[in-house]
């Protein structure tokens, strides 16, 4: 990710470390809390890419603190949880802490909360890290608030504070509009979530091992309330998934109305491609939401990314920054975009979006009848 | 049955604009709205009363003038309105609001008994979807987030099965009652208020509650001081180091300018070319 470095600025405020009183002194009980843990996510036998996203980060930030990377996998006793970990391992985990339980069968809040925070109270780690995913997301809140220390969701940055040693969280603020670096200094563990893609896929190493570590649940299940009586999976027709896309072809506000819109799909036709949209764009129900690219939509590292109409706020590029190629079109030649952008075409997006379909068409004609 | 709704009154983030030198929000002249999400949550519970009767109480964390966002939830039918409001929590993170609005929550309960907490899925100016589940955690209620369906409730046997949104699919979740939900967003939509709802609103007195009257005795847990998250510095995006290659659809025809761009991509990415090309 291309690091926003703060600007001079008169916004970069400097840490006031007594302000309102506040005890922003990490206790000597808590400075035993050492490594960097990274909560694997899996369901139905898949381990969630986002899990290895963020073992390639976990490593960069135990290396940087000179402490273990730890993976954990809560599971029934038939999930693939050693697998799982010897994955872990070769994307650069130490180790793994495996808790095996017929309660953990399918995620459900209360046997899973119970589950991570014992392991965080026992082993004691400084940070956690988990996906924002609907599963992360609902346990890190409980989780943090169960142990009552600092989350900070959906960061699209992870760094450590020379200063504190603290875990430097940077997170998109005022609707997406600023960014915002978050550190939990008094408390521990340090908590994080980062939503799929923001982070790369590290390699693999099929060489490199690690030591799992196995720890038991103390609940019956007669004592959950809460029990999974199905799961529906998504029908494939219906299952869109942008934030693993190659080609990603997003229209935003500026195309004015639905009609307009359609050009937008009349491209990704041509190139075979998965269809975008900003916040703006979706609130006006020109796309469904699963479409939505940005801070809270999806965030996507596509090789080609063309956005058709959109100003490029900081909600939105958070989204898509990552991406290979970004061509951007817009009207206005001061548009932000055109500040990430790496091609740009100062032009109407009406006329601009038709022409680039031909284009690519005659171009795919071509040069498909050569390889023929 | 008594159901509560908790709200965050929110600038309305289309309309906040970034000073472009001082990189500071621009506040002023930006309306203030419900938090769009939480509508799903209201209208969710307002359609439980439909059915099963009872009372909605609406409960919001905020500043005096955030009553305009809970007289609006009076007048799309919304019972009884609390905000709570007091200096001392100016500065909370999501931990220390969790903290005094599930104290709030208490307090309501003991007027009357709360069957179900409604919650947004998260606001759109702090984005966290961290509340819900945090007052749940604190209320020691079921948490069901993600909710994009109620399939049924049985307020006899005291249960309730809904269908909450999972990576890939829906899981089907049967929890007792009381529980806490957070609402997925384009799961209903918004009933119209009528006439008589907005004149109860004009004329509806927001009962306010400052941290005593909401129940919070230590005030450590609230505000600044109950927040372990500390922000560091807030900065604006900085532009990438090398600039875009622009090309100016005014200059030539769209069909050139569209070739020339290809031209442009394909001659630095010629894998990129190779992957259109044999996609298709």
């Amino acid at each position: 990710m291309s690091t926003p470095t703060p600007p001079a600025s008169a916004a970069s405020k400097p840490l006031t470390p007594t302000k309102g009183g506040r005890n922003l002194e990490l206790s000597e009980a808590l400075k035993a809390y050492k490594g960097v843990w990274v909560f694997i996510e899996h369901d139905r036998g898949v381990v969630h890419p986002v899990s290895w996203e963020l073992i390639g980060e976990g490593r960069k930030l135990a290396d940087k603190l000179g402490v273990s990377l730890s993976g954990v996998l809560l599971g029934s006793p038939d999930d693939k949880l050693d697998a799982f970990a010897t994955e872990a391992f070769h994307f650069g985990a130490d180790s793994c802490y495996v808790v095996r339980d017929l309660v953990l069968k399918g995620y459900r809040n209360e046997p899973y909360t119970k589950g991570l925070t014992d392991l965080v109270n026992k082993y004691q780690p400084e940070i956690v890290l988990l996906g924002a995913t609907s599963q992360g997301r609902d346990l890190a809140g409980s989780v943090a608030t169960t142990l009552l220390t600092g989350l900070t969701a959906d960061c699209t940055e992870l760094n450590i504070d020379s200063n504190t040693r603290a875990l430097a969280a940077t997170r998109p603020t005022f609707g997406g509009s600023l960014l915002c670096t978050i550190m939990t200094l008094a408390y521990r563990p340090q908590m994080a979530t980062v939503r799929p893609r923001v982070f790369q896929m590290p390699p693999s190493d099929a060489a490199r091992t690690g030591s799992i570590i196995e720890d038991t649940l103390s609940m019956v299940e007669s004592s959950i309330i809460t029990k999974l009586i199905d799961f529906i999976p998504d029908a494939q027709s219906n299952k869109v998934n942008i934030a693993y896309a190659d080609i990603i072809i997003a229209g935003g506000k500026g195309l004015k109305n639905p009609d307009n819109f359609k050009l937008v799909w009349d491209l990704a036709r041509v190139l075979g491609a998965e269809v975008g949209a900003t916040r703006a764009a979706v609130q006006a129900g020109w796309v469904e939401n699963e479409r939505q690219v940005g801070q809270t939509g999806k965030t996507v590292r596509a090789k080609l990314y063309i956005a058709a109409g959109i100003s490029g706020a900081i909600q939105h590029r958070v989204g898509m920054e990552d991406s290979d190629v970004i061509l951007a079109i817009n009207t206005d030649a001061n548009a932000p975009i055109f500040d990430f952008a790496h091609y740009g075409i100062v032009g109407n997006a009406m006329t601009v979006l038709p022409a680039l379909t031909d284009a690519f068409r005659e171009h795919i004609a071509v040069r498909g009848r050569k390889v023929a | 049955m008594h159901i509560v709704v908790c709200i965050k009154q929110v600038p309305d983030s289309a309309q906040i604009r970034v000073h472009p030198v001082t990189n500071t929000i621009m506040r002023q002249g930006v309306p203030s709205v419900v938090n769009p999400y939480d509508l799903f949550a209201l209208e969710e519970a307002l359609r439980l009363k439909d059915q099963f009767g009872g009372r909605v109480t609406v409960l919001c964390m905020g500043p005096p003038q955030a009553e305009d966002a809970l007289k609006k939830c009076i007048s799309f039918g919304a019972d009884d309105a609390i905000l709570v409001t007091d200096r001392a929590f100016a500065g909370a993170d999501t931990l220390a609001t969790s903290y005094a609005l599930s104290a709030a929550i208490r307090k309501i309960g003991e007027e009357q008994a709360v069957d179900v907490v409604f919650t947004g899925k998260q606001t759109i100016d702090g984005d966290t979807a961290q509340v819900g589940p945090g007052i749940a955690k604190r209320l020691g209620l079921q948490l069901l987030s993600y909710v994009s369906r109620i399939v049924e409730l049985d307020l006899d046997a005291r249960h309730i099965i809904v269908e909450r949104r999972a990576e890939g699919g829906v899981q089907v979740l049967k929890t007792a009652v009381p529980c806490l939900i957070t609402m997925l967003e384009n799961t209903n939509e918004m009933r119209f208020a009528p006439m008589e709802n907005m004149i109860r609103a004009a004329r509806y007195e927001v009962r306010k509650w400052n941290k005593e009257a909401a129940g919070i005795a230590d005030i450590t847990k609230i505000g600044l001081k109950g927040s372990p998250t500390v922000v560091s510095k807030v900065f604006g995006p900085t532009p990438r180091e090398d600039k875009a290659e622009m090309l100016n659809a005014e200059t030539s025809t769209p069909r050139d300018m569209a070739l020339n761009m290809l031209q442009m991509i394909f001659t630095r990415k010629p894998e990129l070319e190779a992957q259109i090309v044999g996609n298709v």
